[in-house]
């Protein structure tokens, strides 16, 4: 997809001194039309044969998991290795490993935007895009991990009309279903407010070509914005208001999840720490997620001029910091199993790192604790290579620590004589890839029709970035500095 | 009192029958199942395999229609004292009786609409006493079990009851004095059939009558005629003894009678305050028994050292003057010495027994003993024993083999499969002229007999059988035989003038000519009512003991390993396709669908073998591989065998599951054999086991040593009188409280349970009781392996001590009903909530199966239908459900209920008594788990009433709940082990 | 219609206003303030992005967004406390865990989360409101060019219906303002 887009790759020119101050976000010295068209021509330009295969691969992964899960509906839960004591295993932590995944979005989107940390604008709307997906990844799980799913609807605000009952609302898996469901709409709403503009931008490019279907569609998809100053008055106060919900929303719906685990009376489950923790931890993997999605869209279609290093550098920042954040936690942990003086919990703890799952733990601790640290070096959080690989370590630990926190809690609680083991079956495994099949599919198709980069908010971010000192005007505009004319 | 109506005639129901056979041999199920091209075993119940499975059980369809409503023949007496008649959707009761290797156990049938559905154990018997063994708690599934043979079977093909019967009369023309015609039996105690065995006898002098139990040698009996010169029936009275010493002993556990033991054992056992007596229980015995978790103090020797080491008790004790066998200092010395101490000091309220594979020698020195500390009379009486003597298996194969044996009539026991390898049965039997087989099943023997008879359940037929003490059983038919069967008072009767007999006539006919012709009548309805024939029991018989008689015991030393054969869960094997009896947890290793060569920690170690890995067994020229389990208690160099498992043909269940370790078993080393050598082979077999050998001390870890889990509390008498609350007291957890108040249980019947695991033996006749009662599925081996099991009352066995030589205790585990459980709080459709009585109600129908509430309850007792575990049963299989609980779909959560469906039906008959509407009674209801118990160890009621034995029992200051700090109250408390050890011996 | 106003051929229907063009946020901001302080009200920009200072400059007010949407916020946690009151201690009162039928403690996160979800579709369905969206059709589409705002251009746009609207005034106007170009925008 490179060649797609070289057209409109310009040369990096050597940055000014004063530069350094206000590293650029938009380098490459572009005018807003070459963003504009950088942008636009990945959706409007021919398509690569690469995407071709990406989408035939992703999807016939996906396909597998819509197979699997056939193959569950009709033959019962039993065909994955969950068991008693292990009633939760592969299925919640994939869950788990999803949304959490799916917070960066929202955080990148909303929480920078309040912080006016004006570097997120390259890589919000792909960061937002991800995050649905991987939201309905994770809302997979919840659905089919029941035994009975055509029942699960029994889980929304409706009564039973054949027992004309209601549902608990005390159970954390009820608080669950509200904040995904919430969580998910949301998101939506935000991210296609956001696209908004950008889709009437893509509809007026369509209109000069004369390309009536793609003009009726993104016509129809951005509801007729044309771009007017009382209009984005509104639009901007609407956006400040969602990144200002979608805040705590987004550290509510960890906490939530976290619930099912904390609220619960076995040990190693039943710890206070357990929301600010998860909620870290949904971050860290989120921003490591982000990054291997950028690091490849960015490859790939040549936006090297709008995620830059800076980007990078900032994101694996947040890694870093997050990730010690985890860590204390699982340091925290442990301290408090020995504090506490309670025999199961301490076992617990001792069996996590020594027991049978040994090796999980393993894996979790040196992706989550000991591997980010090299992002105390500069020239690391900037390289490329080392960050993708990074990003992945990171991915591989956090869902080691989904798994280490549910199953070798469950594997050895109270009774010893319930103890047991657990062991994935092929359909666990080959839905769990599935998945990713799915998410890719949908953020290939995300690619392909919608601008992965937010045009306006770009477009602004230039505007003031021109007003910093060692920044030149944007291409083509006349500067006015206060007091000008008059 | 009436008597209920007679259903349809034999030869309409036979015509039926017929029909739908024809029909349904069609179907390829059935003939893919008369190809026998299925594997056998459990695999049949896994997921994979369910498709076939239908199919082949599409093959019992045809039988659905009629077996939906067969009453038995004849009039048959019901127990309850108001019905008049069987009141429709009411289930009715019948006393009868489950006969174990000719013992019988007095039951109680629970009937609904014509269907046997429950075993209860019968309280007007006198031995059983209102319990009931696992094994008499499942034989209520084999009568609806689809590979029962349907038909007669002359050789190979497929014949009819006409055909056989003109063949008999034949038969019998040319049976002469009889010279020619042999019958082997079952070990019988049946008065009937014994009594046509005389006429038999009579009516050919020639004839011979033999028998065999491959589990029980009549060693004991042998022993009486050595000692006393008559044979004798031993009978414990283990209610009178202080102190018991048992001689290899399983006498709670593998024994025929084993139900009135436990009963009587439990009396002794009961301590209800502190400062009350105990029993104290010795055992010498070579494998880990339940008897032996029982134990206070248990020596692990050989099994072929029991002899040696009674003989030097009896020394000790001064019952006989010897030169010791053992050398002085062994090992064993200090034990000896201390256990005879003990026993001199309480002569006269002790009892030292000997188990049934120990030679009649051992029996001999046992009663030798108990006659010099004066027990005879007290703890050991003698009466006039129940079986007759017969000619031996071994004699009757010498016949056979010499080809004197012209006709040969087996009823029952399928000598094919477990007589003495040696003998080569099967072979012989091939080689008789005629050969006829009654048998349940298209087994070993049906195979190679000439005619194959099937053989109608105990539940099919009148038949009657004795306990120990002689007191007579008439078991009554509960259903009118699904496949056509016939019983072997029938088919011994029909060898009398070639015809045909019902098995009503001639047990009633017996009766009646025993009493007196004016209230025979009377005495006949009274004993069948009952389940009790009136003054059927023996009297005592005063003994005159001959010490010579015994002869010397000389120091014998054991070569090599020795191999020990047992029974198992499966019998002898006569209940391999029994599944409930498959998939429980043998009480021990709670390995299910298996069996394995029991080995000892050390001796894994020096054959580098692991549990489930291979071990070849070579005894003499016979070898063999089965997987090895490693089992703590195991004595050294002795390795355990049980029986009953590689059954070849049997049916879909039981066929292919485990070894037939009988291949090793010869007429000398019927018993126990020495002489044997193992080693590891490199394969191995991942094994069915429900529990590891998890103790309750948690394995060590890098920085942590283990600590023990205070889950089966266990302190020594002394204590207990010391210390009374040492159990509660070990929560320190101090009063805890609700942070939101809690909810208020003072009003009303609020439900309770008390488990006095002092008298718990884990013998499993509860777990079954509850499948039974509860509908619980069967999930076969590979679910097990998964970890999947579906019992409601899990029996956890905890070791304690060292690996080598540990103590075992059992704690039964069902649904604590937590007042505040942690289950109900997570369930997001609240499916599992509570009632006002306190029970934690599960709502089948509303659980969309989240298993969140597993995952949350601490004590593990929730069970999870992650298939559809019901997918493979017959019309006829179904017919064994109980009707008033309700059968769960894929996908929901269950657990213990408290038996709620007899909470119910109590609380209706107290509202609509016609004394007037009243309270339920403490004691009237029983769960099924308490209702069967051999030791009294449950008790359940109504804990707001101060009266209620659950109050009391929850009153005791040994009381104490499972994990109170968590604070989840549960409604089910624990009585403390207590152990009764022998100062002297403790180390 | 609507949106195929694009294709339809051009047929005049009188004027709609004025409209003028430059060459960034800087100078339109600049122009906004002289017709701003010319006494015009019936004006609009359009940018390609939200210019800061936009309102000062245009003498727009305050967005109502939010004063609305605080209102929906409430209404959702009401409904979410009634609901879990209602179903659990009046409707079908069950004993769970032994905890009281109704408590505040575990209502809260389902109570937060139906806050959320109000507020935040009511604040986006007001700013469509407000906005008057989904509109398919208006005369500014039909100005030269004006299918590049959403690209790189800036627009000014003085209504006809404006008090102080006069053709040639309020060009000379537009043109002292740095316009690239000025147009006349037609109704449809």
């Amino acid at each position: 997809m490179a060649q797609m887009a070289s057209t409109a790759t310009l040369p990096v020119i050597d940055k000014p001194l004063a530069q350094e101050v206000n590293p650029s976000l938009v380098t490459g010295n572009l005018s807003y039309h070459e963003v504009t068209d950088q942008v636009c021509e990945i959706v409007e330009g021919k398509v690569h044969r690469n995407w071709y295969i990406g989408f035939a691969i992703s999807f016939s992964i996906f396909m597998m998991m819509v197979s699997m899960l056939g193959y569950q509906l009709f033959t019962g839960v039993g065909v994955w290795g969950n068991n008693a004591p292990v009633a939760w295993a592969w299925d919640i932590t994939n869950f788990v490993f999803w949304i959490g995944i799916g917070h960066a979005g929202t955080l990148i989107s909303a929480v920078l935007f309040l912080f006016r940390q004006k570097w997120r604008t390259s890589i919000n709307r792909a960061a937002e895009a991800m995050t649905l997906f991987a939201v309905a990844c994770a809302a997979i799980y919840p659905v089919m991990h029941t035994g009975r799913p055509w029942r699960t609807y029994w889980l929304f605000p409706v009564p039973n009309l054949d027992l004309n009952m209601w549902q608990n609302f005390r159970s954390p898996l009820m608080w669950d279903v509200f904040a995904i469901s919430t969580y998910g709409s949301v998101s939506a709403a935000f991210w296609y407010m956001g696209l908004l503009p950008d889709l009437a931008t893509l509809r007026d490019r369509a209109a000069v070509t004369g390309d009536k279907t793609r003009a009726l569609l993104y016509g129809v998809f951005s509801l007729g914005w044309r771009f007017s100053a009382r209009h984005w008055t509104n639009y901007e106060k609407m956006y400040l208001l969602l990144a200002a919900i979608s805040t705590p929303l987004v550290l509510s719906v960890h906490s939530i999840v976290s619930f099912d685990f904390a609220t619960s009376v076995i040990p190693g489950w039943h710890t206070t720490i357990f929301p600010p923790y998860f909620v870290a931890g949904a971050v860290f993997s989120g921003f490591a997620m982000v990054q291997t999605l950028l690091l490849v869209t960015r490859w790939a279609l040549g936006l090297e001029n709008l995620i830059t290093s800076k980007h990078l550098d900032n994101m694996n920042k947040i890694i870093l910091a997050t990730g010690m954040i985890v860590g204390y936690a699982y340091a925290t942990e442990f301290f408090i199993a020995w504090y506490s003086a309670n025999q199961y919990e301490r076992f617990v703890f001792f069996n996590r790192a020594f027991g049978p799952y040994w090796w999980a733990y393993a894996i979790m601790v040196s992706c989550n604790v000991l591997s980010p640290q090299i992002f105390w070096v500069k020239s690391l959080r900037t390289n490329v290579a080392v960050t993708f690989v990074m990003s992945i370590f990171v991915n591989i630990g956090m869902w080691f620590e989904r798994f280490v926190i549910i199953a070798t809690s469950l594997h050895r609680d109270y009774m010893p004589s319930s103890w047991g083991y657990f062991k994935p079956t092929f359909v666990d495994i080959c839905t769990f890839i599935g998945t990713f099949g799915f998410f890719m599919t949908m953020f290939l198709l995300f690619l392909r029709f919608i601008p992965c980069i937010a045009l306006s908010e770009v477009k602004g971010a230039m505007a003031a970035q021109a007003h910093l000192p060692g920044h030149e005007p944007v291409k083509g505009t006349t500067p006015v500095h206060a007091g000008g004319h008059h | 009192m009436d008597l209920i109506q007679i259903s349809p005639a034999q030869n309409a129901t036979g015509k039926k029958y017929w029909r739908s056979l024809n029909e349904l041999s069609g179907t390829r199920g059935f003939t893919d199942w008369v190809e026998n091209e299925f594997p056998g075993g459990s695999e049949i119940l896994d997921p994979g395999s369910r498709r076939t499975m239908l199919k082949l059980m599409a093959a019992s369809f045809g039988l659905a229609g009629l077996v939906a409503c067969r009453r038995p023949e004849m009039k048959i007496i019901p127990v309850s004292k108001s019905a008049e008649d069987v009141i429709p959707g009411k289930p009715a009761l019948y006393a009868s009786a489950f006969v174990n290797r000719g013992v019988a156990n007095g039951i109680q049938v629970e009937v609904h609409d014509g269907r046997p559905t429950k075993v209860e154990g019968n309280p007007m018997h006198p031995n059983s006493q209102g319990a009931a063994s696992a094994l008499a708690q499942a034989s209520v599934l084999s009568v609806y079990d689809p590979d029962r043979a349907r038909t007669v079977h002359e050789g190979a093909t497929a014949s009819n009851w006409a055909a056989f019967d003109k063949a008999a009369a034949s038969l019998v023309e040319g049976f002469g004095a009889g010279g020619g015609l042999r019958i082997l039996s079952e070990r019988t105690s049946s008065p009937t059939l014994l009594s046509v065995k005389g006429e038999l006898l009579k009516k050919y002098p020639e004839a011979k009558w033999a028998e065999y139990d491959s589990l029980d040698g009549g060693h004991a009996i042998a022993a009486a005629e050595m000692v006393f010169g008559q044979r004798l029936q031993p009978v414990y009275h283990f209610d009178k003894a202080d102190v018991i010493v048992s001689l290899d002993d399983d006498f709670m556990g593998e024994d025929a009678a084993s139900i009135e033991a436990t009963k009587q054992f439990s009396k002794k056992r009961k301590v209800s305050k502190p400062g009350e007596p105990m029993n104290r229980l010795y055992l010498v015995e070579s494998r880990f028994s339940i008897t032996g978790a029982m134990a206070d103090h248990r020596l692990r020797i050989k099994s072929g050292e029991v002899l040696q080491f009674a003989s030097d008790l009896a020394v000790e004790v001064g019952a006989k003057t010897a030169l010791k066998v053992l050398k002085p200092g062994d090992a064993t010395q200090k034990w000896l010495t201390a256990v005879a101490r003990d026993l001199k000091a309480n002569a006269g309220k002790c009892l030292v027994t000997a188990g049934p594979m120990q030679s009649a020698q051992v029996h001999a020195l046992a009663f030798l003993i108990n006659q010099s500390l004066g027990n005879i009379g007290s703890t050991l009486t003698f009466s006039k024993a129940i079986f007759e003597p017969a000619q031996s298996i071994g004699e009757l194969a010498k016949e056979m083999g010499a080809g004197t044996v012209k006709t040969l009539v087996i009823l029952g026991g399928n000598p094919a499969y477990t007589a003495p390898v040696d003998l080569g049965f099967g072979e012989l039997i091939a080689k008789v002229p005629a050969s006829i087989y009654l048998g349940a099943e298209m087994d070993e023997t049906a195979a190679v007999a000439k005619w194959h008879l099937p053989m109608a359940h105990a539940m099919e037929a009148w038949g009657d059988a004795r306990s120990t003490d002689g007191s007579a059983t008439v078991l009554q038919p509960q259903i009118a035989p699904l496949y056509d069967g016939r019983s072997a008072i029938e088919i011994a009767a029909q060898l009398l003038d070639g015809k045909a007999k019902k098995s009503f006539a001639v047990v009633q006919g017996y009766w009646k000519s025993v009493s007196s012709a004016a209230d025979a009548e009377r005495i006949w309805r009274k004993g069948v009512h009952d389940g009790v024939m009136p003054g059927s029991a023996y009297s005592e018989v005063k003994v005159a003991f001959n010490a010579k008689a015994i002869p010397e015991v000389a120091a014998a030393s054991l070569a090599g390993t020795e191999l020990v054969f047992l029974s198992s869960n499966l019998g002898d094997g006569r209940y391999a396709n029994n599944a409930w009896l498959q998939e429980v947890p043998e009480s021990m290793t709670k390995l299910t669908w298996d069996n394995v060569a029991h080995i000892s920690p050390k001796m894994a170690r020096e054959l580098k073998v692991e549990t489930g890995g291979l071990v070849k067994i070579t005894l003499g020229s016979r070898s063999l591989e089965i997987p090895a389990l490693v089992t703590p208690g195991q004595a050294e160099g002795s390795v355990a065998l049980q029986l009953g498992y590689g059954r070849t043909k049997v049916g879909r269940v039981g066929e292919g599951v485990g070894v037939n370790v009988g291949l090793l078993r010869t007429s000398e080393g019927w018993a126990f054999a020495q002489g044997a050598s193992l080693v590891a082979t490199s394969g191995s077999r991942e094994l069915a086991i429900t529990q590891e050998h998890h103790s309750m001390r948690e394995p060590d870890m890098p920085g942590r040593p283990g600590e023990l889990r205070p889950v089966v509390r266990e302190g020594s008498l002394e204590e207990y009188k010391k210390q009374p609350r040492f159990a509660p007291e070990v929560d320190h957890a101090e009063e805890m409280f609700d942070l939101q108040g809690g909810h208020d249980y003072s009003k009303g019947y609020q439900w309770g349970m008390a488990i006095d695991l002092n008298l718990c033996i884990g013998c499993n006749a509860c777990l079954v009781a509850c499948n039974a009662e509860n509908n619980i599925p069967v999930v076969g081996r590979d679910q097990i392996r998964r970890g999947r099991e579906m019992h409601w009352i899990r029996l956890d066995r905890y070791y304690t001590g060292t690996e080598e030589d540990p103590q075992a205790v059992m704690q039964p585990l069902n649904c604590q009903q937590c007042e505040a459980a942690p289950c109900e709080n997570v369930c997001p459709v609240a499916a599992t909530v509570h009632s006002p009585e306190g029970l934690n109600d599960m709502a089948y129908n509303r659980c969309v199966g989240t298993r969140y509430c597993a995952n949350n309850c601490p004590y593990k007792v929730r069970r999870f239908n992650y298939i559809d575990w019901h997918k493979n049963i017959t019309p006829v299989g179904e017919m064994v459900h109980n009707p008033d609980v309700t059968v769960r779909m894929r996908g929901v959560m269950e657990k213990c209920t408290y038996c709620v469906q007899r909470i119910q039906e109590k609380r209706i008959a107290a509202k609509a008594d016609p004394a007037g509407r009243r309270l339920i009674r403490d004691g009237e209801i029983l769960t099924a788990c308490q209702q069967t118990c051999p030791a009294d160890a449950i008790t359940f009621g109504n804990i707001n009433d101060p009266a209620s034995a659950v109050a009391k029992a929850k009153a005791e200051p040994r009381d104490y709940t499972l994990l109170k700090e968590i604070n989840t109250k549960p409604r089910t408390s624990f009585l403390a082990r207590l152990r009764n050890p022998n100062p002297e011996l403790k180390a | 219609m609507g949106l195929m106003s694009f294709f339809a051929p051009r047929v005049s229907k009188g004027v709609y206003g004025m409209m003028a063009e430059y060459d960034g946020p800087d100078t339109l901001i600049e122009a906004c303030k002289a017709v701003r302080d010319a006494g015009y009200k019936k004006t609009d920009a359009f940018s390609p992005f939200p210019i800061h200072g936009m309102e000062e400059a245009l003498g727009l007010p305050e967005s109502n967004v939010g004063k609305i949407a605080i209102l929906f916020s409430f209404t959702g946690a009401t409904i979410a406390l009634l609901m879990q009151w209602w179903t659990g201690a009046k409707g079908y009162p069950l004993v769970i865990g032994g905890k009281p039928l109704f408590a505040f403690e575990p209502s809260i996160p389902i109570t937060f989360e139906l806050t959320v979800l109000l507020s935040a579709f009511s604040s986006v369905i007001l700013m469509l409101l407000l906005n008057g969206l989904p509109r398919f059709n208006h005369p500014v589409f039909g100005a030269k060019d004006f299918h590049k705002v959403g690209d790189d251009r800036f627009m000014l746009l003085i209504e006809k219906s404006d008090p102080k609207f006069d053709e040639a005034s309020t060009r000379q106007l537009l043109e002292g303002t740095h316009a690239k170009s000025t147009q006349v925008v037609e109704s449809n």
